[in-house]
């Protein structure tokens, strides 16, 4: 049976780790949409050099683990002598390996507003970036709420990662907690209900809106 | 920054056996997690009652937790149960729990993605349920599953990365090891390690775009 005295003795604890946990993931949330938009639109401006990057940025991270990205925020920039607390350093990690992955959801969401929108809405006088801005992105971001928020939940997973770095999250308090209290298995299992408030709200959120966009189509 | 140093003989080959042992555990992690991943996928797709439910809900769990929580689990946790494991099993548990919950969802939607009237129509001819799903179903979703299973595997091979706090001598593990010698080495060290996830992971993405044309 579980011990819950463990969770009410500790309870400040689960909180603060709580608290930075979703903190970490707000600020990397707004940082890798703001990203991810502008490597789309570098993915598909008609400009072959900023192509170019965009995938270039987009292949790398994509193909790397997120530990080795937040690993080079935490250890690699020391060695270039900028110095980052942990928290930020894994937020950091988190932004920029999270960025890859939006991209690439708003690049298919961009993509899949017919040609014509944009080719009209550049007859009509606007310039690519208005054109961009007034009429595909407001169309595309119908599309593109599903799967963000398939990588929205995966964000809030992948931010365990700042435990490894002692980034001050749930996962560090857990291990902060079960090496206090000796106590490993329960210590864990409420972690895990930590996590589930706030990944499964959002998984059920995602199903709707999926089904709601199928049954549109 | 000391590419020189980092770059050693001895160094490299450290690294080169512990992405060895990466790719061992993601293999076999991948090969386990398949198979449990098509037993849970067809008992969901077939909806038998109370299985189907307990499933669903066992899935849906792992599927919504951290890997990092699942392998602290593993490691730390079910000795205190009387499971003592070591590095490397609690890290293929941890890596076969999470993916075969990923897998299994792949595989359903695959099941799901075949026209229902191929069942009738085997039905029909005289197939029983278990040949209709094994000789007609499962070899055409199959086809259809292989792009994003190669997605997955490359998920997976990255998530071996994880196992560094438990300090399995995987690729990450070493690339610190080599990095707690010297400042100097950090940069070069991550650079290459860097590198050598990439090309295996590239290369596994392009063959499975491939896959996907071949299939259009």
């Amino acid at each position: 049976m579980l011990d819950f005295s463990i969770i009410v003795e500790h309870w400040d604890m689960y909180m603060q780790g709580f608290g930075n946990t979703v903190k970490a993931i707000k600020l990397a949330l707004l940082g890798s949409l703001l990203i991810g938009i502008v490597i789309a639109v570098f993915r598909i401006a008609p400009v072959r050099l900023f192509n170019w990057l965009g995938a270039a940025y987009v292949e790398f991270i994509r193909n790397i683990p997120l530990i080795l990205v937040v690993f080079i925020f935490f250890f690699g920039f020391p060695a270039l002598g900028v110095r980052l607390d942990s928290f930020t350093a894994g937020t950091l990690g988190l932004t920029v390996y999270t960025a890859a992955f939006i991209a690439e959801v708003i690049r298919a969401g961009i993509l899949s507003v017919p040609k014509g929108q944009m080719e009209a809405a550049r007859s009509s006088g606007l310039t690519y970036l208005q054109a961009m801005r007034y009429i595909i992105l407001p169309q595309a971001i119908k599309l593109v709420i599903p799967p963000l928020g398939n990588q929205f939940i995966n964000l809030v997973k992948n931010s365990s990662v700042l435990g490894v770095i002692a980034g001050l999250d749930l996962m560090y308090f857990g291990d902060l907690i079960s090496s206090e209290t000796f106590v490993t298995f329960d210590v864990y299992i409420f972690v895990a209900v930590f996590y589930l408030v706030l990944t499964v709200p959002l998984s059920l959120g995602v199903g709707f809106l999926e089904r709601r966009l199928a049954r549109r189509r | 920054m000391d590419f020189i140093g980092a770059y050693s003989p001895i160094h490299l080959k450290f690294l080169l056996e512990g992405f060895l042992v990466t790719l061992e555990v993601a293999f076999i992690s991948i090969v386990l997690s398949f198979a449990i991943g098509i037993v849970i996928g067809v008992l969901r797709y077939a909806r038998i009652p109370v299985v189907a439910q307990v499933l669903a809900v066992g899935v849906e769990t792992i599927r919504n937790l951290p890997l990092l929580l699942i392998i602290f689990f593993t490691y730390f946790a079910l000795p205190e149960v009387g499971l003592k494991l070591d590095k490397l099993y609690a890290a293929i548990l941890a890596l076969v729990i999470f993916e075969s919950a990923m897998l299994s969802e792949i595989v359903r939607s695959g099941l799901n993605s075949i026209e229902k009237g191929q069942i009738e129509a085997a039905r029909a001819s005289g197939l029983t349920y278990i040949q209709t799903m094994w000789y007609i179903i499962l070899p055409q979703a199959l086809r259809r599953m292989v792009p994003p299973i190669v997605s997955q595997f490359i998920s997976l091979l990255k998530d071996t990365s994880l196992a560094v706090v438990i300090a399995l001598p995987e690729l990450m593990n070493h690339a610190q090891i080599i990095n707690g010698r010297n400042v100097n080495y950090v940069i070069p060290i991550f650079l290459l390690v860097a590198l050598m996830y990439f090309t295996v992971n590239y290369s596994l993405s392009l063959v499975s775009k491939r896959l996907e044309n071949k299939q259009l």
